[in-house]
């Protein structure tokens, strides 16, 4: 009793032995709290598709629904939009045209390259309304030679007014803006001729 | 008296702790107008405090009540309208305060030794001060609180590889909605006061530490009478406690001012677009942060996409807030104060102070091609204030310290 000395080494023994098992014990806690932070299985089961009936849909007219809780815009181009669309004029402006560089993964396999829609119903845009750059809503601004967006270089399209992105009338983005990459196309299909589904993929027949 | 005193004293340091931080805590005597500021800044985490918890009994911290909820206190609740103009207006007062009291450590060099973590502790505060700001700015569920939160959350998801996945982890859904709302109510009324007021007594430990500076940047310690007390400080009690009194009510008049006649201050202080409730579909047609987060937003809308990402964006804008922490280490001159410093470190400084300024006001413009070249100069001349610190401190000739303060 009287010759007690301190044991050092087991004290030091003891002190990291603890540690690293506290460590190791504040790791696990921490996922189940970490964890809540995700989407729950509610707000999972919340992303089902949306059906849009275009059979009113008048030439240059735009609406927006909300898939998944974003904005999806579904508008119609008329024919100078869609032969604006393929010149060499708007193209060279570009960042990426043909969606194969940056832009890769931002549109369903399906569509076509030029317009982004689907075959043969090349007219009827479905774009999700939301900027590349940080999350604006862009807006629509389809009318060629607005003065305040470059006048006779602007071809229609969208403004994103947070940080001056530019986007054509297809969602694909200016070169030289903040936007780093095209507008996302949702996948999408025609259930029937007047009837577009947004959230579930286009059979290819 | 005596006898109930000593009797606390026995159980409680209640007189040692009165004696170490108010009556025996000299001060130096040549304060000035600078030297209110760090008072106010805890008069206005009081104020933010108190009107914050009678707020959160009425408010609603749900997507498709929280509008509704906030014009509810305006309207219905007696007097609600003040304590919520107490508290939105009050936001921008603080921020004013804080400002100031930064600019007065670069006016004094009072980040420097032996004050180095006194700075980086005031440093967290501010980051974490920001933070509560842009969570409270969120809770009413305008539109500037929704496509202020869908741009400011974005920034998180351009971090490389793990940015997606971050994302909506943090909002805890695929978009801006009530899940963020909800968590962002949580940080905004427990997580982020606890911090605040942690760090603030850590600020004030460190304060009563090293003592403070004062206008000269000499330290009062080095020359004390034969009981050690320094013979150019004075005891912060009374001399300061009654002399920030003054300056209190001086400032709740300018501040109850501005609450009573222009509480939105023209939209500078609330936002005209955060009077429309939120509305996922339509971004308002212009969008900026309140004024004290703009000249960080201007840095980051002056940096162009890079390798198609945003993120070098993000990072300058972090740079633009960390870079602060290492300002102790940068500065090489031999005197602290701006009365002893060689014109180099004035126009330095002049040019910083401007830049500041230019880049706040930049980010609540709209961005054309003048407004975004102008931003990229200024955020030039921000990062070449600290950046060439080490340089232009250390040449220049500096004035004769004096061995007392002056005045």
């Amino acid at each position: 009793m009287s010759e007690q000395t301190i044991d050092l080494k087991k004290r030091r023994f003891l002190t990291n032995a603890t540690s690293v098992v506290g460590a190791v014990g504040v790791g696990f806690v921490a996922w189940p709290f970490l964890s809540t932070w995700k989407p729950s299985a509610k707000t999972k089961a919340a992303g089902a598709p949306v059906d849009v009936d275009i059979s009113k849909l008048e030439p240059g007219q735009l609406v927006r629904v909300l898939w998944r809780k974003k904005p999806v815009w579904i508008f119609k181009r008329d024919e100078n939009a869609l032969v604006a669309l393929d010149s060499k004029d708007l193209i060279s402006k570009l960042a990426d045209p043909d969606g194969t560089g940056n832009s890769k993964n931002q549109q369903p396999d399906y569509v076509t390259a030029n317009y982004r829609s689907i075959k043969n119903k090349e007219s009827v845009a479905v774009i999700v309304g939301v900027c590349t750059h940080l999350g604006c809503s862009p807006t629509y601004r389809p009318e060629p030679g607005a003065s305040d967006l470059g006048g006779d270089s602007w071809k229609g399209g969208f403004y994103c007014p947070c940080h001056g992105s530019k986007f054509d009338l297809a969602g694909r983005v200016y070169a030289g803006v903040p936007a780093p990459t095209n507008l996302v196309i949702p996948p999408y299909q025609y259930v029937n001729d007047s009837l577009i589904r947004i959230g579930t993929d286009q059979q290819n027949t | 008296m005596k006898n109930k005193q000593s009797w606390i004293d026995q159980r409680f340091p209640l007189s040692k702790v009165w004696n170490e931080h108010l009556a025996e805590y000299y001060t130096p005597r040549n304060f000035n107008f600078w030297y209110f500021f760090g008072g106010l800044a805890i008069l206005m985490l009081g104020m933010q405090l108190l009107t914050g918890i009678f707020l959160t009994m009425h408010f609603k911290p749900d997507s498709a009540n929280a509008f509704a909820s906030v014009e509810y206190i305006m309207r219905d609740v007696e007097w609600g309208w003040l304590v919520r103009y107490l508290h939105s207006t009050g936001a921008s007062a603080f921020f004013v305060v804080i400002y100031l009291h930064m600019y007065r450590a670069l006016l004094y060099g009072s980040y420097k030794g032996p004050r180095e973590l006194l700075w980086i502790l005031g440093m967290i505060l501010y980051i974490a001060l920001m933070a509560e700001a842009f969570f409270g700015y969120v809770l009413p569920w305008g539109q500037m609180s929704f496509w202020g939160a869908q741009v400011i959350i974005s920034l998180f998801g351009s971090v490389p590889v793990v940015g997606p996945d971050l994302l909506v982890w943090l909002l805890g859904d695929y978009a801006v909605g009530d899940a963020a709302l909800n968590r962002f109510f949580s940080l905004h009324v427990i997580a982020l006061p606890l911090v605040l007021v942690v760090l603030v007594f850590l600020h004030l430990v460190a304060l009563h530490h090293v003592g403070s500076n004062n206008p000269d940047g000499i330290e009062i310690k080095q020359n004390k009478d034969k009981d050690g007390i320094p013979k150019d400080g004075i005891p912060f009690h009374p001399y300061f406690t009654i002399k920030d009194s003054m300056v209190v009510v001086g400032f709740l008049w300018i501040l109850c001012a501005v609450i009573f006649y222009a509480p939105a201050l023209n939209g500078y202080f609330l936002e005209h677009a955060n009077f429309v409730e939120a509305n996922p579909l339509k971004t308002p047609e212009h969008i900026a942060p309140l004024w004290y987060l703009t000249p960080f937003y201007s840095v980051l809308r002056a940096i162009p996409p890079l390798f198609g990402s945003q993120f070098p964006g993000v990072l300058a804008m972090g740079a633009a807030l960390v870079i602060f922490f290492a300002l102790p280490w940068l500065d090489r001159s031999p005197v602290k104060s701006i009365r002893y410093r060689s014109p180099y470190y004035k126009w330095a400084l002049g040019i910083f102070v401007i830049s500041f300024i230019m880049l706040g006001w930049l980010g609540v413009q709209p961005v054309t091609p003048v407004n975004a070249l102008l931003a990229r100069v200024f955020t030039t001349l921000y990062f070449a204030f600290f950046i060439l610190m080490p340089w232009y401190t250390s040449i220049g000739k500096t004035k004769e310290l004096p061995t007392r303060v002056t005045e």
